[in-house]
């Protein structure tokens, strides 16, 4: 289980800079779906960093199956944890192939050279996200869609064969278009229930949200509004606390999730 | 089975390993006096009355380590400090290494000074000492603004520093008289005529520490690539990874400019012709740079000195014709 128990956080002055965490609590058990949402600036990425080891909290604890974050190893945690940044830009061109490959790195020694294992582990990420006939391509040619893809293979070939697995995703759908947004979360969704992953998004969308996340995080100003199952959290009264946004939370049959119609600003708060 | 990395990397060293050794073999033997090589390295003549080789061993083939060693270490160092800044257009000179070498080289020459210590020169001494400060300088003040490394700052202040230092070696020319100022030009210009194995063999050390931090940093360097965060989520430790290109690189590049002076765009030519053909992966673009660029440069260097013989060029004046156009192309083929 991973979890964040009442941790804060500040980038520069404390209660000055944004993106910044007061008290906020989180958890997510193996084999769970579990959704940050918030507005631009209430925490979410914060408290992804946390989660992922790149940031200490000032106060409170990360803990990965009740062991602290800050006593693991680097690489130790990166074979059991991997990220998804938002977007992925790189300054040289690498083949698709070499940029899976390097989720070998936390499994090699400083000098070795990864093996005919590794490199098997890496053609079935890319296999598990449809890129394979991308393989040879330089990373840098492709769309939006395909590179996120690509991404999640890297992160597949980082994490793998570990048991209680753990992808973290950073508004993994901001950049990408509506086809490719849908495509990205039907791939979550299958990678989540064949490789049984735990799986963590922060998102600003909410239907993005509503239609992957069995349980929901709300962020706003670094602080808690709600917690827990989506079917519970997703409700016209929390969403007008969350973005001042008068909403319509109803179920779609065809979607087969709920969906977050916004009607209005709620003017004045 | 052999991975694909081993067998790539094993071709990459073979075909730039011959390009290399071919160039180091040929150069001594091509000038503007011809050598009979047989004569060269008869061993019944004595040494003091054999001119060819005493042209071969004496003049020419030091000239040629130094081009080699110095066109190596450029390059690698070029590779590294792409990989640190993540900016294909960066180079080893980017970050004021080199104008705080020039900057002690010409208070050495301007100065008289002489306390040159076994053998080795006092510019060779005072520009790696001013290069070493000017790295420092650069190095506290992107420690100063983040915890870690900050490449912006690192960037900004190594231009900054270029810029400063270079205003205080005209503060100091000034001043100085003709002679003076002819021999800081002439540094500035980058010449292998180093005359000796001296001061190969005091950098050799230097470069060879660097190089064991270079293959280590192969890995590091693809992962850098991600980002810092990206990196740092693979398992790295980006701040150590940092440290070690950015000190060791400097390192590298300090020593090959007491050798040569400030020898332009090896560090940027180079590592671009090899990722053309060798792709991106750092463990094999490392080496083959390292390989091409000693080929390189001593290639240069033969054109230096037989272009217009028999007056003999500085290697500088040639890389420079051909790396400046080229910088262009580059950042023309970019947009």
């Amino acid at each position: 289980m991973l979890r964040a128990a009442d941790v804060s956080f500040s980038y520069g002055r404390p209660g000055r800079a944004p993106g910044v965490l007061h008290g906020a609590s989180f958890e997510v058990e193996d084999g769970g779906f579990a959704g940050i949402l918030g507005p631009n600036g209430s925490g979410k990425t914060t408290l992804l960093r946390l989660l992922s080891g790149t940031a200490r909290p000032a106060s409170g604890r990360v803990t990965l199956d009740g062991r602290d974050l800050a006593t693991m190893g680097r690489a130790a945690l990166a074979r059991r944890m991997a990220v998804v940044p938002q977007e992925t830009r790189l300054a040289f061109e690498y083949s698709v192939l070499e940029v899976v490959t390097m989720g070998r790195y936390p499994h090699l020694g400083a000098f070795e050279v990864e093996g005919p294992a590794d490199l098997a582990i890496c053609r079935d990420a890319l296999a598990q996200t449809g890129t394979s006939h991308l393989e040879d391509r330089p990373f840098t040619t492709l769309s939006g869609g395909e590179k996120q893809r690509v991404v999640i293979a890297a992160a597949l070939a980082q994490i793998g064969s570990s048991h209680g697995a753990i992808l973290l995703l950073d508004e993994p759908t901001a950049a990408l278009d509506l086809g490719y947004q849908l495509e990205t979360a039907r791939l979550l969704r299958d990678l989540q229930a064949r490789l049984r992953l735990t799986v963590v998004i922060s998102t600003h969308d909410l239907n993005f949200a509503a239609s992957l996340c069995r349980s929901l995080l709300l962020l706003r100003d670094g602080r808690v509004l709600a917690a827990g199952p989506t079917d519970r959290v997703l409700a016209p009264d929390t969403i007008a606390a969350l973005y001042d946004v008068e909403a319509d939370v109803r179920h779609h049959d065809a979607a087969g999730h709920l969906v977050v119609v916004p009607v209005a600003r709620i003017a004045g708060r | 089975m052999a991975s694909p990395l081993r067998r790539r990397r094993a071709l990459a060293l073979l075909t730039y390993g011959s390009i290399a050794v071919l160039a180091v073999v040929i150069s001594p033997l091509v000038g503007s006096t011809d050598v009979d090589l047989a004569r060269a390295l008869d061993r019944r003549i004595p040494f003091a009355e054999n001119a060819d080789a005493q042209i071969l061993f004496v003049a020419r083939l030091p000239r040629t380590l130094a081009g080699a060693l110095v066109g190596a270490t450029l390059a690698a160092a070029g590779v590294v400090f792409q990989g640190l800044l993540r900016n294909p257009l960066a180079t080893p000179f980017t970050l004021g290494v080199s104008a705080g070498a020039a900057l002690g080289a010409m208070l050495a020459i301007t100065f008289g000074w002489s306390f040159g210590t076994a053998g080795v020169p006092a510019v060779t001494t005072a520009s790696f000492a001013g290069a070493g400060a000017a790295v420092g300088i650069v190095y506290g003040l992107a420690r100063a603004r983040q915890r870690g490394l900050s490449t912006e700052v690192l960037l900004l202040a190594g231009v900054t520093m270029n810029a400063f230092f270079s205003a205080l070696i005209l503060f100091v020319q000034y001043f100085a008289d003709f002679a003076e100022t002819y021999r800081t030009l002439r540094w500035l210009m980058g010449d292998l005529d180093v005359g000796s194995y001296t001061p190969l063999v005091t950098a050799v050390p230097l470069v060879a520490l660097a190089f064991v931090a270079f293959a280590w940093l192969a890995r590091p360097l693809n992962l850098l690539n991600l980002g810092a965060a990206g990196a740092e989520t693979h398992g790295l430790d980006v701040t150590r990874a940092q440290r070690i290109a950015f000190i060791s690189a400097s390192l590298a590049t300090g020593a090959a400019v007491s050798v040569g002076g400030p020898i332009g765009f090896i560090g940027i030519i180079v590592p671009h012709l090899v990722r053309l053909m060798t792709g991106a992966d750092h463990r094999i673009v490392l080496p083959a740079a390292a390989l091409f660029g000693a080929a390189f440069l001593v290639a240069c260097d033969l054109v230096a000195r037989t272009a217009m013989a028999p007056i003999e060029l500085p290697v500088g004046i040639i890389t420079a014709l051909v790396g400046g156009p080229f910088f262009l192309w580059l950042l023309v083929r970019k947009a």
